[in-house]
């Protein structure tokens, strides 16, 4: 089984010990990853902002970087559910099928595919745990407060659950929004920040020494609240915890 | 007309108030959570009404023809309004032909699309507002700033405030007991008076031509039965196939929109009283247009419990009047552009598409679907809240080129390491207002994993 790694832009510039922290994670549970060093964007900046039709070459650029892997693993569950919700504008060729189809979150991939029950890590803190909305709502990743499916279940928490010494708090809110939204975060900057500054509340006051989120980008938003406002609380992905054998 | 993030940034400059809007609409969702989480078949019934929703939609004009053969078999007279105009125009026409001179109206969003009052006013008609949030608005010459709960912006003072100006009530008095009772003496006298009451719908049965009106202040009814005239007004969307389907509705309605199992009265409307009359107007108003739209047809299923404005959290943090449309919210936001694109485009951007609004709506409209469809369109028409079509262009082809998307990156992060702390200074990014740039690491991942790469040869 071939793994294609996708490092979402802005996590290969800002944030790449999560992006190392998902390949040696990938690697220690015995996958064959490999990361395709042409690729680029999955297009959703470009097409949340209403410009789907100009971000067709990055989505055909996708497919022809990964369609010759088993598996595309991201370690977001946003560029994921783009890849798989709204590459449908693209002609359905069989390339363009199969890479849809097999575009997962690495939480997913984790548990689907590798049905991994155990994990070698350790990471004895404090975490609270941010709900990211596109691998929520989008990928299912978890049931959402609004929904009535019992019982509820989170791909998130059972991975969390698999590290020695974590504790989870339990939040008010246990899935609303960061507020970071792609452009959302500066074309609406004041409801963005307050969004971002609640959630960190949240948090805060509730003992987590670290917040961590499926996706680096709800993450980035809260980190430059947290930077700007001196909060003692640190953000990580989650997969650095899963990497994490901190003693 | 001001964007959506200007006034959502006004509406935060007083984060207090905010946090207080934020909480009462959160404890609104609470409720409808607590409610919902009782019934295990929820997500059926969810799907069931969707279904007859849909159903309904596709033969929606031979379920009208049902709806207003039987309603005139029933001896009510049905109108057909085209748009807002129309509507208004019959409106005044009945009350002409009775020479009434002062309605009673219980809460219609219609209405308000409409302008009704503005309209009556203008020539001379009193309306009065019957539900007490409506009344409270309309004393302060407001929109409403919810669908549901048209006062949730105001604070018990500021209502005892208002009543003490206008209904003289006690200075300082915020008992909302006290406050109610007030509003309820007031409002005795004026459905007394009035000859005329027109109300909302909140469905119409096409199977026996009746509207139901659900309500929790029996206004609606108050008016109905005390007045020899009255006036249905409805979307033409509002149609349920049969009296049995309404069911399904009724368990969803009131638990979506406060949390309650059922509204205090759900009222149908059948026949006029004796020596009376009874209108039904069915109004259009841009609902065929936005039927005709694949993509965005499913948006008429909404049965306008707000539930979407409850769960929004952009909409707790900015108000409902930041939107500047009758219907405010995510439902809003995909109602609206269709009626007019260049004044409402703005709105599908004032969502981060986080999805609770799809979610929690009772009808499983697509919210957050159709917002992002939504801004496809506002990009394809050129207007400026997509951001400029060349630049996009550009940049998509940017994207779509390794060498220059490695580039670019690298220069970004090289730039940011150069001036650690600097990014605050640079006051044009609008990101950097209230947060930090991430801290640029040495190298990108990129370049890490060629180094290990090179390394295990």
């Amino acid at each position: 089984m071939k793994v294609g790694l996708f490092i979402p832009c802005y996590m290969d510039q800002f944030y790449p010990q999560a992006a190392i922290a998902t390949y040696r994670l990938l690697l220690k549970l015995g996958c064959d990853v490999e990361y395709p060093e042409g690729q680029t964007c999955c297009g959703q900046p470009l097409a949340n902002a209403g410009n789907e039709a100009a971000s067709r070459g990055s989505y055909l650029h996708f497919v022809t970087m990964f369609e010759k892997y088993d598996y595309i693993v991201a370690p977001s569950g946003s560029c994921v559910y783009h890849v798989r919700h709204h590459f449908d504008t693209l002609d359905q060729t069989d390339a363009v099928k199969k890479v849809r189809a097999k575009t997962l979150d690495l939480t997913e991939f984790l548990l689907d595919v590798l049905q991994i029950s155990s994990l070698p890590a350790k990471y004895p803190h404090k975490v609270g745990l941010h709900q990211s909305c596109h691998g929520l709502r989008g990928l299912h990743l978890a049931t959402s407060s609004e929904l009535v499916n019992k019982p509820a279940a989170s791909k998130l928490h059972e991975l969390l659950s698999m590290v020695e010494g974590l504790t989870l708090v339990e939040l008010d809110r246990k899935d609303e929004c960061c507020g970071f939204g792609g452009t959302f975060s500066v074309k609406e900057p004041d409801i963005s920040v307050k969004m971002g500054k609640d959630r960190i509340r949240d948090h805060f006051s509730k003992g987590a020494e670290v917040i961590t989120a499926g996706d680096m980008s709800c993450l980035m938003h809260l980190e430059g609240i947290i930077s700007r406002q001196k909060i003692p609380i640190k953000v990580i992905h989650i997969a650095e915890i899963l990497n994490s054998d901190e003693i | 007309m001001m964007p959506h993030a200007q006034k959502a940034a006004i509406f935060n400059k007083d984060e207090a108030r905010t946090d207080w809007h934020d909480a009462s609409l959160w404890m609104v969702r609470k409720k409808r959570d607590f409610a919902v989480s009782e019934i295990p078949e929820w997500e059926f019934i969810r799907e069931f009404a969707s279904d007859i929703k849909m159903h309904t939609l596709s033969k929606l004009d031979d379920y009208l023809e049902a709806f207003e053969k039987a309603a005139i078999q029933n001896g009510a007279i049905v109108h057909w309004a085209a748009d807002a105009k129309e509507h208004n125009d019959i409106v005044l026409s009945i009350l002409n032909k009775h020479q009434a001179k002062k309605m009673v109206k219980s809460k219609s969003m219609l209405t308000e699309e409409c302008h009704l009052n503005e309209f009556l006013e203008l020539h001379e008609i009193e309306v009065i507002d019957s539900d007490l949030g409506e009344r409270i608005i309309q004393m302060l010459n407001e929109p409403p700033s919810h669908i549901v709960l048209p006062a949730i912006h105001l604070k018990k003072e500021e209502i005892g405030e208002l009543f003490h100006r206008e209904l003289h009530t006690e200075k300082g008095a915020t008992d909302p007991q006290y406050l109610t009772e007030a509003a309820r003496h007031h409002l005795r006298e004026k459905f007394h008076t009035a000859q005329v009451a027109l109300t909302g719908v909140n469905f119409g049965i096409a199977e026996t031509g009746e509207v139901v009106v659900c309500t929790n202040e029996g206004n609606a009814d108050m008016g109905v039965h005390l007045t020899p005239v009255q006036i249905h007004s409805m979307g033409i969307e509002k149609l349920i196939p049969r009296r049995s389907d309404l069911a399904v509705f009724t368990r969803l309605l009131a638990r979506s929109a406060t949390g309650q199992p059922v509204t205090v009265f759900t009222s149908h409307h059948r026949n006029p009283k004796p020596a009376g009359e009874m209108h039904i107007i069915l109004v259009d108003n841009g609902r065929t247009e936005q039927l005709g739209k694949p993509d965005f047809r499913s948006s008429l299923k909404c049965i306008r419990c707000g539930a979407c404005m409850n769960t929004c959290p952009i909409y707790r943090r900015s108000g409902g009047h930041s939107y500047e449309t009758t219907i405010p919210g995510p439902i809003g936001s995909i109602l609206t552009p269709g009626i007019d694109l260049k004044k409402h485009g703005q709105l599908p951007f004032a969502s981060t598409l986080c999805g609770s609004c799809t979610d929690v709506c009772p009808v499983k409209i697509d919210i957050h679907t159709q917002l992002y469809k939504w801004r496809q369109i506002v990009s394809e028409a050129g207007l400026p809240e997509a951001g400029n079509k060349t630049m996009m262009s550009i940049m998509g082809n940017g994207l779509a080129s390794p060498s220059f998307f490695h580039r670019l990156g690298n220069i970004g992060r090289k730039l940011l390491r150069l001036f650690p702390g600097k990014e605050r200074f640079l006051s044009f990014t609008v990101w950097t207002k209230d947060r930090d740039l991430p801290k640029a690491p040495v190298e990108s991942f990129r370049e890490w994993y060629a180094k290990q790469a090179k390394d295990a040869q």
